[in-house]
């Protein structure tokens, strides 16, 4: 019954059920019930990846030039005929990458939140229940099944914030949701125009995506849809719930949140928006240009003032976010290549972040970096943890964001036919001076944090990570390493899969040997 | 090829190996054991680095081919634009290789006996091999990608070994600095690159790229065909400014110099290894490596030659006022440097000299100054200061590294037959030679001030009388510290001779005057005696409260006040009016109007529901209202 897609979005439903019907007060129980869970889904995610990988590279053996551009593993239901409903799953490279970033990202969340106390068993089983919607959107190839899943991401957060957060959770959790709730709206009405646009009432995105919409339709179209995703991958102006969103988040919530759920924004963007509506894109593409130049820099120049550590993050990761729908909208493949792998890298990268400011925070009982110093010496592995991070963050080579970002900048240099090159020579120039403001931030924050003397009296008893947080955080500064330095890995996964979105954008891939 | 190059990748591979061992296992167990493992591995990859150059030099002994020795396609951005991972052989990696392997070996070995006592020691040999990996990176890349991949590891290196004593803020306040100056030079370099990159595509479209290269090559870069594509464009002159920003920030060219001083406050011998024999000398070896493509643009040069010859003087006139050992030093690896530089930009693609000699006084420099901050390091492990006003008398205490003091201050002030004077003399000559009397005249300038400050430090610290109780009570540092001041002290000494000038000299370099007039041998030494002299007159007996600087001296002991300048900047104007503002607009502007929507929402929520009173009347009062108004409006339309 069902195949190994949709395991992959039910087993964490059935890990969450079955913390449910453990009792309340064995709490080491159900821990390691979502542990095996989220373990077994990670096996999982290997076993579809591997499939994948055999049969993709099957087909491009055949076929002869090496590119494997369908979908694989795909299982098909039809659900509401009437209306073109229906179950379709499957999975891409894009797809596979994204599970596989879910998938570590959860696993490793679990890890960290090992010493949750309160209402653990909801925690967890609430948490469980997010990553089902998670997997979901990634795996769905349905619009219609595709926005269900997104609203089952999305709706539990108010209820992590709002129960388990800290500082002005139900002023954070109540924005958050509104916020994307609103952006949720827009994206429905974009899905349903879709819809309604298409020669056959379908909501197959690989029907839809064999017809042509006219000029007219995909330039209103496309800005909806790409800002109701923007808001969920922090498009400036639309991105001021997540500062308070992460700071008010537990420790877990704040990984899966930055790490994951706002990826599904640029997800959304560049499968539904870009894909769908090649035409509007490249109409609109200066003006998203240039909100996320700004994105890039405003954030990063905004994390220096920050003085508390979920804050400091927070506007790091918008800046971050900001190279994903940047290099989206570079409308080229290296861009949109880079926007994918910068997906995955700040993802990993900001899920260590939040999970290494949950273990600071849990040690020094604050979160403000003016208060701490040398803890260093008393904390090396988190401190060693979180530089690493750090340096991943401002690009430097070896780590994964060197690669993300070098692309993205590559990207919006080489540009497109649609826009003025100089134009987008010039914001890709003002956006790489975010990385000498990234350099600023991450060493003035972290050096404050981990370096200088140590107060003893107040920080001389810390300890170090323990074994779960060891481990952990040490699975997730692996993958950034290993993404830094083989990142050809994760290039071979991912870039046959993106030809078809840069196809449908005209001679963008093309351009590149015809220049 | 010869089948030795073959193994050319080990050179760099070795340290990176050794550093992740090191620090993954070895280093939380051992640091003894951290310290000999990481030698040794810089040890193996010495020798073999020096093997091939033996071999490359049997097979080229007057320059000779560029030897793709491996590669590997690590990132492939596009079809036609990747960034392979490779090792380049020709004359300048192969001198850079044998320079950067062996000085790191020595400093290896002299950080063994220095970092004994060190409780941190296994981080120390960790991050110094991550170091010798990424330098042995940069020094080999075929590729522009590579080169900077390199640059921004060596960068990272630096920043973890200047902020070794973490717990210090002098010291992180200094690993900061020094990252960031050189980050903002690296924006440049990096959008040089991105343009580089998108011209050599377009040249790479039209006239194709030979076989087997990458848009990113240096050899497709500095082709005659690319360069002239790109003069054409005319985007050569900005490209490579755009370059040698980034080189001069590496390099700690005036105004970007500040990082470098401070950096002192890291170890010792890392100050010897890192900021003053090989990774600042990175900025040089970037701008000769694509030196073809700057010659084609004379404007590009030209802010070589005045950047690197400004430097050369100003850090000088500051050299001479530094009361700190390793901060003259600093200073004086400013200098030196400076000379590198405008050796470069005098030289042009007919009347290459300049480049040789740049190259040949690299070759020389990175012996004599990592030995003069080795020396430094012994004197300041048995006086605990860093104030020359605290030595003195040093000569009788420590005799070896006094006269490996010596011997290294004589070849830096220029003196023959040692290193320094030779590779001088042909700077001096190439300015003369390509007509650039002022640069000349600087030159001159600073090898007489060189002499001078030298010749101050070493008068004040290792003669006289003891100035300090510790100074009283110094000794000799442990064999496994004077083993590498000898064999530095016997290349300081024998490097001169060494025809690095014919090995590394364009192949368009024949034929040519290799030299300056005959008297300018003369007029350098005289220069130099002159410095000494000088030095020896005002410092034989220094007066009372000579370390205090008093008047004008003290604008320059305040290094012109370009830290000032640059806190300013910084602490005063971006943080307050650039970044305060941002965050402050974000939480009241733009979130500002995110809540004002949520109130609105909410007021008109609170107004409306006003009107649900559940009374009939009052939904009939709205309602005939409601019709009038309408009624009304209607009726105005209808007019």
């Amino acid at each position: 019954m069902g195949g190994p897609v949709t395991w992959l979005v039910i087993l964490p439903l059935i890990t969450a059920l079955a913390i449910l019907a453990v009792s309340s007060n064995r709490t080491h129980v159900f821990r390691w019930v979502a542990l095996v869970g989220t373990g077994l889904h990670l096996l999982l995610t290997g076993f579809v990846t591997w499939q994948y990988w055999v049969q993709a590279s099957r087909d491009g053996a055949t076929t002869g030039d090496g590119l494997f551009t369908k979908l694989y593993l795909v299982e098909r239901v039809p659900w509401f005929e009437s209306l073109g409903i229906q179950y379709l799953v499957g999975v891409d490279g894009v797809s596979v990458a994204m599970i596989i970033l879910t998938s570590i990202v959860i696993f490793c969340g679990v890890l960290v939140s090992w010493h949750v106390v309160e209402r653990a068993k909801e925690f967890f089983a609430l948490l469980l229940i997010l990553v089902t919607g998670v997997f979901g959107v990634f795996v769905s190839f349905d619009l219609f099944l595709f926005f269900i899943f997104y609203e089952l991401a999305v709706l539990p957060m108010y209820l992590l914030i709002g129960i388990w957060g800290t500082g002005p959770k139900e002023y954070s959790a109540m924005k958050l949701t509104i916020m994307l709730m609103a952006s949720s709206a827009l994206i429905l009405v974009g899905i349903l125009a879709l819809h309604h646009g298409a020669p056959v009432p379908t909501f197959d995105l690989t029907q839809l995506a064999q017809h042509s919409y006219p000029l007219a339709f995909q330039s209103w179209v496309f800005p909806v849809i790409f800002i109701g995703f923007g808001v969920i991958g922090a498009l400036y102006p639309f991105h001021t719930w997540s500062p308070d969103g992460h700071a008010s988040a537990p420790t877990a919530v704040s990984m899966l949140h930055a790490g994951v759920l706002m990826k599904l924004g640029g997800y959304g963007a560049l499968r539904v928006g870009i894909y769908l509506l090649p035409e509007g894109a490249k109409e609109w593409a200066l003006v998203f240009m240039i909100l996320t130049t700004i994105n890039i820099l405003y954030g990063a120049l905004a994390a220096i003032r920050q003085k508390d550590l979920k804050y400091f993050t927070a506007y790091s990761s918008v800046s971050h976010c900001g190279f994903v729908l940047f290099g989206l909208v570079a409308l080229n493949s290296i861009g949109i290549q880079g926007a994918v792998i910068q997906m995955f890298s700040h993802g990993i990268m900001t899920a260590l972040f939040f999970a290494l400011i949950g273990m600071v925070y849990g040690r020094t009982h604050t979160r403000m970096i003016p208060e701490m110093g040398g803890l260093g010496v008393r904390i090396p592995w988190l401190a060693a943890c979180f530089y690493i991070g750090g340096l991943a963050s401002l690009g430097l080579p070896g780590l994964f964001g060197f690669v993300a970002e070098s692309h993205v900048f590559l990207g919006g240099f080489f540009g497109n036919p649609w826009i003025d090159t100089t134009l987008t020579r010039t914001l890709t120039i003002i956006a790489t001076l975010s990385i000498v403001v990234t350099a600023v931030y991450v060493l003035r924050g972290l050096g404050t944090v981990f370096q200088g003397p140590l107060d003893e009296a107040r920080f001389g008893h810390l300890t170090d990570a323990t074994l779960t947080e060891r481990l952990g955080s040490g699975i997730l500064v692996a993958v950034l390493a290993i993404g830094g330095l083989v990142p050809f890995l994760f290039l071979d996964l991912i870039s046959p899969s993106l030809v078809p979105f840069v196809e449908r954008l005209g001679d963008a891939l093309i351009r590149l040997g015809v220049l | 090829m010869d089948a030795g190059f073959a193994y050319a990748w080990l050179v760099p591979a070795l340290p990176l190996l050794s550093f992740a061992i090191v620090g993954l296992f070895i280093a939380p167990r051992s640091r003894q054991a951290a310290g000999l493992v990481a030698t040794a591995s810089v040890l193996a990859a010495t020798v073999i680095a020096v093997i091939i150059a033996a071999q490359y030099y049997v097979a080229f002994p007057s320059g000779g081919d560029a030897i793709i020795a491996w590669s590997f396609a690590w990132l492939e951005y596009a079809p036609g634009l990747t960034a392979t991972i490779g090792v380049l052989l020709d004359p300048i990696s192969v001198l850079l290789l044998v320079v950067v392997t062996v000085v790191s070996l020595l400093v290896h070995i002299y950080s063994l006996g220095y970092m004994a006592d060190d409780p941190g020691s296994g981080r120390y040999f960790t991050f110094l091999n991550l170091f010798t990996f990424s330098m042995l990176g940069l020094v080999v890349a075929p590729n522009i990608l590579q080169m900077f991949i390199c640059w921004e590891l060596v960068g990272v290196s630096s920043f973890l070994l200047i902020g070794y004593y973490y717990q210090k803020p002098s010291a992180v306040a200094a690993s900061k600095k020094a990252f960031i100056v050189t980050r903002f030079a690296d924006v440049f370099f990096l959008i040089g690159i991105l343009l580089l990159g998108y011209q050599g595509f377009q040249v790479a479209a039209t006239v194709g790229v030979p076989d087997g290269m990458q848009v990113f090559d240096f050899l497709f870069l500095t082709a005659p065909s690319t360069v002239g594509a790109l003069g054409d464009a005319s985007l050569l002159t900005i490209a490579m400014v755009l370059v040698f920003i980034g080189a001069a920030g590496k390099s700690a060219m005036f105004p970007l110099h500040i990082w470098l001083p401070d950096a002192m406050e890291g170890p010792t011998p890392v100050s010897a290894l890192i900021h003053a024999a090989t990774m600042v000398v990175a900025g040089i070896y970037l701008v000769a490596r694509l030196f073809p493509a700057f010659a084609g643009s004379a404007d590009a040069l030209s802010v070589a030659m005045i950047v690197g010859a400004f430097t050369c003087l100003f850090a000088a006139v500051i050299a001479c006022t530094q009361n700190d050992i390793k901060r003259v030093l600093a200073f004086s690896t400013l200098s030196q440097l400076g000379y590198m530089m405008f050796a470069l930009g005098v030289a042009t693609l007919a009347s290459p000299l300049g480049y040789a000699a740049s190259l040949f006084h690299l070759f020389t420099h990175a012996f004599f100054k990592a030995l003069l901050f080795l020396g430094a390091g012994a004197v300041i492990h048995a006086v605990h200061s860093n104030s020359i006003w605290e030595m003195g008398g040093l000569a009788r205490r420590m005799p070896v590294t006094h006269v490996t003091f010596l011997i290294a201050t004589l070849a830096i002030a220029g003196l023959p037959p040692l290193a320094g004077f030779f590779s001088k003399d042909l700077i001096l000559a190439a300015a003369l030679v390509n007509h650039h009397p002022v640069v000349f005249a600087v030159g001159l300038l600073v090898a007489a001030l060189t002499a001078f400050y030298m010749g101050r430090i070493y008068i004040v610290a290792f003669l006289g009388k003891a100035r300090s109780d510790s100074a009283e009570k110094a000794h000799e540092a442990s064999p496994v510290m004077l083993a590498p001041l000898l064999i530095l002290a016997v290349l300081s000494l024998g490097a001169g001779f060494i025809p690095v000038t014919e090995f590394v000299g364009l192949p368009s370099d024949s034929g040519h005057d290799h030299h300056g007039p005959a008297w300018l041998p003369y007029v350098a030494t005289a220069a130099g005696l002159a410095g000494l002299l000088i030095a020896w007159v005002i410092y034989r007996r220094p007066t009372e409260g000579e370390a205090e600087a008093t008047g004008w001296r003290v604008v320059l002991q305040r290094q012109f006040y370009s830290n000032e300048v640059y806190l300013f900047v910084t602490k005063r104007i971006i943080f307050p009016f650039v970044s305060a503002p941002i965050a402050w607009f974000d939480r009241h502007v733009v979130d500002g109007a995110v809540n004002l929507t949520g109130n609105l929402t909410r007021w008109s929520g609170i107004v409306l529901s006003r009107l649900q009173t559940g009374q009939l009347q009052t939904y009939a009062t709205w309602f005939v209202g409601g019709v009038v108004v309408i009624g009304l409006l209607f009726w105005w339309w209808v007019r």
